[in-house]
């Protein structure tokens, strides 16, 4: 069941289109519902696709195309890493052995504590700021050094 | 309003050094709080709207100032602003759609980042003029997702322009109306294509359409729907205050105006530049502080990477506007240029490239799809020293036959990193697939 | 038109044609996969690419439209690079299975690869591997082999009217799927075996059962519902493979529902009848066809002597073929029995004798897509009809709204407009209300014959009933059209009804005002042929339902279970086992043929010729596609030799053809049918309109793989979600009232008999309904399919959720 904060925000998006595109909705919908849930399960997926009217396989279309969507549990903290060509130059690639030494994993793996999930992630769209990373998607933090992680990881202990 | 819009955090960058700049689209970040509504009505903000929509500007005269300004679209592509305004249908019966691109995702582009964050009005002023212009009632401007916070930044403004009336029902008192959304991406590149942008906008996976129809005439929700880029719109209320004229007068002929480059990669001061079209790139190169701990310029990728690699020598010799870039055979793109010093091994940044377009590939179109696989496992194989001197026609080979055949422009982009890095940097190909290590870095 | 010249040909074509269709009309062949006329354009294979003149970039076909002048080559050096670069980038991750692909032998990509591609690869990396999904028991994937052309998904979202599969993932990771782990349920499900132009979906009942040389192909037409589509009947050995349809536009188009492509496995059933068999002492014992034609002719012949004609009753099942039906019927006049019928699930026979011609349709099944306006009267159409059902959806989608009035509220997957579900007996004074605002409707201001208006007096129109005679009168919300397209049907749910009559009647006349096409949806595949022919009691006969009331002391029953394809099962069960002799003309031997005395073992379709005769009255005739098995016989020499035996004279047929001459006077049948099929009534019926009826109504509908004996030996369509057993289904506000819950087990009684089955909350069922599924054994001490029944607590079981 979705919570009744989760139907406020998925309300509220509704209003953007008109009443007969519910569907329109569902990137904002599977979104918050991550948010609030950590990850889209299949009965997530289900609920979301039930409360606009849409097909479930469609909402699965969607949550599998776009990369910010995780189809299993990455964790309390998803961390994703810009590897791409303006924060390769910048050496994200000392970034990221950094956490990978760090937190003990690898990419696409979540740490025993459950805490930590590293990913690689495709260009954020703030180069300017290389090299960066997201935590949970919707945190930035640009113009890394080891340091500067090693102050991020310590603040979400 | 059922959901709490988070404050506006208007505060003013910390990494900006205006000196040498012409600030159009970013004109607000001489002020302390850039993104204010207060701010970008003190800099004249929204009389532009005004005037046109009380005084009941004809459409066309509008349209006619916007090619006046020889604005192309910042999107990419260059298309003239005012002559895709005069393909919308004038007579509709429903609702026509206006939408801002902002889901820059080409690696090396963040320029709309700073609009929505620095100046959004402008933005939101230029959509209601067009929307005014166009007859469209409804838009959508189509964020990229990994920016979040820049996403809130942008819908707060929206509330802030709708509560002071410069946006929604019968605007200054008159019959015109425009209601204006923020929807997000989440993590596709190809989304900024116009196409799959709208079809993610109806909530679909975000696969281009095949063209024709043009999203002129059948766009959002199939009905007729203008897309421009973020900053192509934001320029337009300074054309309709100063003047297509004037706004033409800032560029060279043929690229109207000022232009922001987003320079990333190997300079000492990466960040995003609004100058003059036509400036030289040497002059860019010193605004932005040079190549980074006093290395030479090896490479620069002027346009974002579906523009062609272009070697040092070259580009010192060119200028930043459309036919500058042509003439050198690349060409200007979003005018994300990406900065590679003499360490650059540029077998591994077209490796990474290669991963970039076979990771974001949408999947439909046979060429594509398989296509980009096929040149990142060869690339892979060669970094990975098992090349073959084969392997680099088999390259060129395999991104001809992507190019031009498929369902959007993608091909090409996936095309021209492979086929512009070999042809400027063959050597360098050669001696990995000889030596099996790359030829620049230290082993 | 526009002018155009492809590969130098000049031709000349509609506006807004694409480039491959005007190629194809020019029978220039460009390769496809994802380009498929029945479908949505998604140009995403890129195979058709062609070259234009002025253009610099070659342009994919299938989505290209022509433009006046323009000169298009498909095989020019720039068009065969695109395409033969295409086949190279769609055979790099493919498998290189042919050998040991069920596809292979009939591949498009295999053909085409034969004619684009180059022989050796250049790609030496390593290959995809996608996994394999369960969709069901009908369809067997391999997705390792799929090339992305989405002709499945669009088919099943466009045709199908629901979005079942879809591509999920990007890039090279994309694949299609069902929903995690679902299956496709559409019950044209088959159709994206055909469409799939890889071996990525193959056929699971078929699969590695043989190659595709090996098939010996013989055209023949679908058993089971009116439409008559068009098959192909695929015969390795003797033994029927599969079916797959047949090209035929104004029918079937190019799809077939899974009824009639799956149930076929029911041929090779074991429970086949081989030889003829005589009941002798309690116990069945194999005989010769001499024995047993002797035996049955014999206790016929006894038994019309001993208590006269009427005492033999001749049911045959309307699935039975034209000649079948004639000559039980000419066998039974012969003996002087005037009790024949093929309406087995009838109860309401008021309006014999007063029928102008033969009931139908009442218009061309492909005009059902022009329509603008439809009523639909007591029918599940996905169950009834699956693949008619689609033309209702095409209509749909083209603009047309559709109005319902049904005890079922079943998803028909396309908009409904209107819809009033209600009990069966409530569904005439439904009836009632839309003639009543129909007649006072300004622009139709047409006035009822006082005759009527006193039936309508008391009833009240509802602003419900309003609004569906507003849009069958043509009226819309911006626009009210000037001469609506209007059709109005009545399904399976009307014809089973004790008030049938009152139903068609007020359809009748709702269509006499609007100007509607329409009619009867008949049930089976030739129970208009049976009807055109007569196969129904005399004057003095009974029909049917009586022959089973007032049970005879002999039947002759021909292709049928009686208690699974009789309107009242346990009545029909009960005629069978109190009668002197049953003689059966089957296909099977079965638990429900327990009571007959002789079996006589019948041709299926496929091993016999004969004749169907469609809803729309299309006399389609078929061949054998296979020798009949063991000792069958085709069912018209079975009734020939029979009716020899009994002495009976003027039976001297030697060909099926021959039977057929006779059933049509030696005219052309198409001369012959439009003469007869006509829905109009000949006088007027007396009906009651508004009549009260508070206890509770059974629903019997008939589940779609239950139709008749053939379709029920089918495994793998049993496999599917809609072999359901029979359950107590009601809506939950019903539950409450009589203070059930799910999973219950109750005592459902129906006259003398009755069923324990388990109560499931079905909120497609009308208020005052009870859906209890017939054609299923355990119903079969139930009665009439649409009749009353009551539902009785069993004081010791408790509930169990289901
Ligand atoms: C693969 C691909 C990615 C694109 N990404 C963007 C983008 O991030 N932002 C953008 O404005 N246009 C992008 N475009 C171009 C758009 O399709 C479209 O041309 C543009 O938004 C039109 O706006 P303009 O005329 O103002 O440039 C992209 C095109 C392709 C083919
Ligand atoms: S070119 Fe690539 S991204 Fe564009 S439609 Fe084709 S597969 Fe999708
Ligand atoms: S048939 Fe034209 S692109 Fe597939």
């Amino acid at each position: 069941m979705l919570s009744p904060q989760a139907i406020e925000k998925i309300d509220y998006e509704l209003t953007k289109y008109p009443a007969d595109q519910r569907q329109a909705a569902v990137m904002s919908a599977l979104r918050i519902v991550q948010t609030e849930r950590g990850w889209l399960s299949k009965e997530s997926i289900s609920e979301v696709a039930q409360y606009l009217s849409m097909p479930e396989i469609a909402a699965l279309e969607v949550a599998s195309f776009y990369n910010m969507y995780d189809l299993s549990p990455v964790g309390k903290y998803k961390i994703t890493v810009c590897t791409n060509i303006s924060c390769m130059l910048r050496d994200s690639d000392e970034i990221v052995s950094h956490l990978q030494t760090k937190l003990g994993v690898g990419f696409n793996e979540v740490t025993a504590d459950g805490k930590f999930c590293l990913k690689e992630g495709e260009c954020m769209g703030a180069c300017g700021g290389a090299p960066l990373m997201t935590v949970n998607n919707h945190a930035m933090h640009e113009f890394l050094t080891p340091e500067k992680v090693d102050e991020i990881l310590e603040a979400l202990k | 309003m059922a959901t709490k819009i988070k404050n506006l955090d208007t505060t003013k960058p910390v990494m900006t050094d205006l000196k040498g700049q012409t600030l159009v689209c970013l004109r607000t970040l001489t002020e302390e709080n850039p993104a204010s509504l207060a701010t970008y009505i003190k800099l004249g903000g929204y009389s532009a709207l005004k005037r046109i929509v009380t005084e009941k500007t004809k459409a066309t005269d509008i349209i006619t100032e916007v090619k006046d300004s020889v604005l192309r679209g910042r999107g990419g592509a260059g298309f003239p602003t005012g002559l895709k305004w005069s393909f919308m249908p004038r007579y509709f019966d429903g609702t026509k759609y206006l939408v801002c691109n902002t889901d820059e995702g080409e690696p090396g582009t963040f320029k709309d980042r700073d609009i929505i964050r620095y100046n959004p009005h402008q933005l939101i002023e230029g959509m209601a003029i067009a929307a005014y212009t166009l007859g469209a009632h409804v838009g959508y401007n189509y964020i990229h997702g990994e920016i979040w916070q820049d996403y809130e930044t942008f819908e707060a403004a929206l509330h802030e322009a709708k509560a002071a009336g410069y946006l929604g029902e019968n605007l200054f008192g008159t019959n015109f109306c425009f209601n204006l959304y923020a929807v997000h991406g989440y993590g596709a590149y190809i989304c900024g294509e116009e196409t799959a942008l709208i079809e993610s906008i109806e909530g679909k996976k975000g696969q281009p359409r095949f063209k024709p129809p043009f999203p002129a005439s059948y766009g959002v929700f199939g009905k007729p729907t203008n897309v421009n880029n973020t900053e192509s719109y934001t320029s337009i209320p300074w054309i309709m205050q100063h003047g297509g004229a004037a706004f033409a007068e800032l560029g060279v002929p043929n690229s109207g105006g000022t232009k922001l480059f987003s320079v990333s990669g190997h300079v000492e001061k990466p960040g995003n530049y609004e100058v003059k079209m036509g400036m030289p790139f040497s002059e860019l190169l010193e605004m932005v502080g040079g190549v980074w701990k006093g290395r030479k310029l090896k490479a620069v990728i002027p346009g974002g990477p579906s523009t062609a690699v272009l070697p040092a020598a070259t580009i010192m010799a060119a200028t930043m506007d459309y036919d500058g870039l042509s003439k050198v055979r690349s060409s200007l793109g979003a005018g994300s240029l990406i900065m590679m010093d003499e360490t650059t091994c540029m077998v591994k940044a077209l490796h990474r490239l290669s991963y970039f377009f076979y990771e974001e590939s949408c999947g439909q179109c046979t060429p594509c799809r398989e296509g980009t696989g096929w040149v990142y496992r060869i690339i892979t194989r060669i970094v990975n020293g098992q090349g073959k001197m084969e392997d680099l026609d088999l390259l060129t080979d395999v991104s001809n036959n992507i190019s031009g055949r498929t369902i959007c422009a993608l091909g090409e982009a996936a095309a021209t990193p492979v086929l512009s890095f070999i042809k400027h940097f063959r050597p360098e190909f050669e001696y990995y697939i000889q030596h099996g290590k790359s030829m620049v870095e230290p082993q | 038109m526009l002018n155009i010249e492809i590969d130098g040909k000049a031709l000349e074509v509609e506006n807004g044609s694409s480039i491959i269709d005007a190629a194809d009309k020019l029978g220039i062949a460009i390769p496809r996969f994802c380009y498929h006329p029945k479908l949505s354009v998604a140009a995403n294979c890129r195979m058709c690419l062609v070259q234009v003149e002025k253009f610099n970039k070659p342009l994919p076909a299938c989505a290209t439209p022509v433009a006046d002048g323009m000169k298009i080559f498909t095989r020019s050096k720039a068009a065969i690079e695109a395409q033969k670069s295409v086949m190279e980038f769609l055979l790099i991750n493919h498998p290189l299975d042919c050998p040991i692909c069920d596809q292979g032998g009939e591949c498009d990509l295999q053909d085409v690869a034969v004619a684009y591609g180059t022989s050796g690869s250049r790609y030496t990396e390593e290959k995809r591997v996608v996994f394999n999904k369960n969709i069901g028991p009908l369809i067997s994937t391999d997705m390792t082999r799929c090339i992305q052309c989405t002709r499945c998904v669009r088919f099943l979202q466009e045709v199908g009217g629901m979005m079942e599969l879809g591509m999920v993932g990007r890039g090279e990771h994309a694949e299609i799927t069902a929903y995690v782990d679902k299956s496709v349920n559409s019950e044209l499900s088959g159709n994206i075996i055909d469409l799939c132009p890889v071996g990525a979906l193959t056929s699971k009942p078929y699969r590695y059962s043989a190659r595709s040389w090996e098939l010996t192909r013989r055209p023949s037409i679908a058993p089971h519902d009116g439409l008559g589509s068009h098959i192909e009947v695929h015969v390795k050995d003797n033994k029927v493979m599969r079916v797959l349809p047949r090209d035929k536009e104004s029918i079937n188009e190019c799809w077939l529902s899974d009824r009639d492509r799956y149930s076929y496995e029911g041929l090779n059933s074991p429970d086949r009848l081989q030889v003829p068999m005589i009941k002798h002492n309690g116990n069945w014992v194999e005989t010769d066809w001499k024995t047993a034609l002797e035996f049955a002719a014999g206790q016929i012949k006894d038994i019309t002597n001993e208590y006269g004609s009427e005492a033999l009753g001749v049911l045959v099942s309307p699935n039975s073929t034209m000649e079948e039906g004639y000559l039980a019927k000419q066998l039974a006049n012969g003996l002087n029995c005037g009790n024949v019928d093929y309406r087995l699930r009838q109860t309401d026979f008021r309006l014999d004798g007063k029928r102008v011609g033969t009931p139908w349709m009442g218009c061309n099944i492909h005009e059902i897509e022009e329509l603008d306006r439809i009523l639909v009267i007591g029918s599940n159409l996905r169950n009834e009809h699956p693949l008619l059902a689609q033309r209702f959806r095409k209509a749909v989608t083209n603009g047309a709204q559709l109005s319902i009035i049904s005890p079922l509220d079943n998803d028909p997957l396309m908009d409904i407009a209107h819809k009033v579900i209600v009990r069966p007996n409530d569904m005439v004074n439904v009836l009632g209300q839309v003639l009543k605002a129909m007649s006072g409707l300004q622009r139709l201001s047409l006035c009822l014959p006082p005759s009527l208006n006193e039936l309508l007096a008391e009833i009240k129109v509802r602003p419900n009933t309003q609004a569906m005679a507003e849009s069958l009168a043509g009226h819309g919300a911006e626009l009210d059209l000037i001469a609506p397209k209007v059709g109005i049907f009545l399904g399976n749910m009307a014809l089973s009804d004790p008030r049938f009559t009152e139903m068609y009647s007020m359809a009748e006349a709702i269509g006499g005002i609007s100007g509607a096409k329409g009619g009867i949806l008949p049930a089976a595949a030739n129970s208009t042929g049976m009807h055109f022919m007569g196969v129904m009691p005399s004057s003095t006969g009974m029909h049917a339902r009586a022959m089973l009331e007032v049970p005879r002391k002999a039947y002759l029953i021909v292709n049928i279970e009686p208690e699974l394809d009789c309107q009242h099962a346990a009545l029909a069960k009960a005629a069978m086992q109190k009668a002197e002799c049953v003689v059966a003309l089957t296909a099977y031997k079965s638990s429900a043929l327990e009571h007959a005395d002789v079996l006589l073992p019948i041709a299926p379709f496929t091993e016999t010729s004969g004749t169907f005769m469609s809803m729309e009255g299309r006399v389609q005739s078929f061949t054998a596609a296979a020798k009949p098995l063991g000792e069958c016989r085709p069912g018209w020499k079975v009734l020939r030799v029979l009716a020899n035996t009994l002495g009976i004279s003027g039976f001297d047929y030697e060909t099926s053809e021959q039977v057929k001459t006779a059933i049509f006077g030696g005219e052309k049948p198409s001369a012959v049918v439009w003469r007869s099929l006509n829905n109009n009534l000949k006088q007027l019926v007396e009906i009651q309109v508004n009549i009260k009826h508070d206890g509770l109504q059974r629903i019997g509908e008939v589940p779609q793989y239950n139709a008749d004996p053939l379709v029920r030996r089918s495994p793998s369509l049993q496999k599917t979600k809609y072999n359901t057993k029979p359950l107590a289904r009601m809506c939950a506000k019903q539950m409450d009232q009589l203070a059930l819950v799910e999973g219950e087990q109750v005592l459902v009684r129906q006259d003398q008999g009755s069923a324990v089955l388990s109560v499931r909350l079905d909120n497609h069922v009308a208020m005052g309904c009870v859906r209890v599924a017939a054609a299923h054994e355990a119903s079969v001490g139930l009665g009439d399919l649409m009749g009353d029944i009551s539902i009785e607590k069993l004081p010791s079981t408790k509930g169990v959720s289901a």
